[in-house]
């Protein structure tokens, strides 16, 4: 049985620091990783383990085996449904806009992109023609492994297959030469490996206007909040109307030169709905918000009050010398999704 | 606002009378080309080679469309951002080209050629792909057919609503940040 959480975020709760990464004896993970994913843990959820076709058990353990006929088929289904309809909180977000924007022009292009996304879903067109680099945040429990291909070759050919059955874009090509790879593959694949036997697979298909207004930088530490602060509102205001606003923005403050994006882009996940647990981050985030909303972009950049629908910060211990700051932008239609296997 | 009705190919004095803000539609055959088509254009243009379409008072349109599913033209098919264009598109405009159509603000350089040769840049909506597409009552790839997506294609439209960004005399939209 597949449980399909998309949008049920609560069903499969959101770790708003980057834990997964974090090494043990930091007194931020305290709470241990196995309290990250319980809703999506094998062994204690009753309702999956009465659909655990296969498992391998050795002396003091037991190795659940995840079929990867029902996780491509599963995948597949995830896309496709990604693709087409707009997650409930990016919905009410722009319905929230819609009422407070105070630009007619700004309006009207709210308008467009509910009436998109209602036309998207009864018709089964996908929302925006860049449907995306298919990116995919895993967490696999240790205990778990897929059968026959494996996890990735297995995301892989569903993303190939989904994509044509689909009638969605290719968008991958050669760094260099741009011919295209014709199957919008390779996928972006960020796993982590956490306790248990669950397997957890959210997918983003990031379009590239955004990604292209998406910025990190490395800051001595004495740059400190202020200076996040000002390199967020700077990439916003540098991005303009390019990026398809309203906007949502992803920080990431932390890690290292190659995770501090990668957590921007995880921050993209927080459903626009569900407060952010930490005091600091979550001020922060209000304060970002604020202030890229008093920055006259407006929705379509064509002027107006709601240029962002929501800031999504997300912290990771660094190195003494760093600051890593990474800004990570998603157009309006933020699509994502998830599956708990 | 009403909203001004052009029909392509579009003419010198059509194009002088815009102004930035004003709302058009757009009837008639547009062309579908975004980066490596540019490309593949000022190459052939530096060879000497004939371009796939009349550049003389065409509309292109930076775009990407997902594939047709069965019984439509075409897929969702919104704007692409423009300023990746901005490297090949004076040239066009200096051929011709009347406009452009896409999202995003343009380059110095850009905004210089439309002034000069009279052209204008128009914006569609970023993110209303699917309900642009019902404007697109035909679509058939005319050149590159290995780009994919990137394909120039010859476009039917049906009133195709935009908004004039920037306009041929200097007029912006965008409010200044």
């Amino acid at each position: 049985m597949m449980f399909l959480c998309r949008w049920l975020t609560r069903a499969c709760p959101q770790t708003f620091f980057d834990r997964a990464h974090l090494s043990a004896g930091t007194p931020w993970i305290d709470a241990g990783l196995s309290s990250l994913m319980p809703a999506v843990s094998h062994s204690d959820s009753p309702g999956i383990k009465k659909e655990s076709a296969n498992s391998l058990s050795y002396e003091d353990f037991t190795m659940r085996i995840i079929s990867a006929e029902r996780l491509r088929q599963a995948v597949e289904a995830l896309i496709l449904s990604v693709s087409r309809s707009l997650p409930s909180d990016v919905r009410a977000a722009l319905q929230s806009a819609l009422a407070e924007e105070s630009s007619v022009q700004g309006r009207e292009i709210l308008r467009q992109l509910l009436a998109n996304a209602d036309y998207a879903e009864a018709t089964g067109l996908p929302l925006c023609q860049d449907t995306g680099t298919a990116v995919f945040f895993v967490e696999m429990g240790e205990d778990a492994r897929i059968d026959g291909a494996g996890l990735q070759a297995t995301l892989e050919t569903a993303t190939r297959n989904a994509y044509a059955s689909g009638y969605l874009r290719n968008s991958m090509c050669h760094p260099l030469t741009r011919a295209n790879t014709g199957d919008n593959t390779p996928i972006s694949l960020h796993l982590d490996l956490v306790a248990g036997d669950g397997l957890r697979i959210r997918f983003l298909p990031k379009g590239g206007g955004a990604e292209n207004m998406s910025r990190c930088a490395m800051f001595a530490p004495s740059r400190g909040i202020s200076g996040i602060r000002d390199f967020v509102l700077d990439t916003v205001r540098q991005a303009g109307p390019n990026p398809c606003p309203p906007i949502i923005v992803g920080v990431g403050v932390g890690g290292t030169f190659d995770l501090a994006p990668t957590i921007a882009k995880k921050a993209l996940l927080m459903p626009l709905d569900m407060p952010n647990p930490d005091p600091d981050a979550a001020a922060l985030e209000a304060e970002l918000l604020d202030a890229i909303n008093r920055m006259p972009i407006g929705p379509g950049g064509l002027g107006g009050t709601r240029t962002c629908l929501g800031v999504r910060l997300l912290l990771r211990p660094c190195h003494i010398a760093s600051l890593p700051v990474a800004v990570n932008i998603q157009c309006n239609a933020a699509r994502r999704g998830e599956i708990c296997l | 606002m009403s909203a001004i009705h052009l029909t392509t190919p579009l003419h010198y004095e059509d194009l002088q009378k815009l102004k930035a803000g004003d709302r058009v539609t757009l009837s008639g055959i547009i062309f579908a080309a975004r980066d490596v088509a540019h490309r593949r254009m000022i190459e052939a243009l530096d060879r000497g080679a004939p371009l796939p379409f009349e550049l003389d008072g065409a509309v292109i349109y930076y775009v990407g469309p997902t594939p047709p599913p069965p019984g439509l033209p075409i897929g969702s098919a919104g704007p692409t951002t423009s300023y990746r264009m901005d490297a090949y598109a004076p040239r066009l405009y200096a051929l011709g080209l009347a406009a452009s159509m896409g999202k995003g603000k343009r380059s110095a350089e850009l905004r210089a050629a439309l002034q000069k040769y009279g052209g204008v840049y128009l914006g569609a909506t970023g993110g209303a792909a699917a309900l642009l597409a019902r404007h697109i009552t035909a679509a058939e790839v005319i050149a590159y057919p290995e780009l994919g997506p990137e394909a120039i294609r010859r476009l039917t439209v049906d009133k195709f609503p935009a908004i004039v960004i920037y306009d041929a005399h200097g007029g912006d939209v965008f409010p200044p940040i």
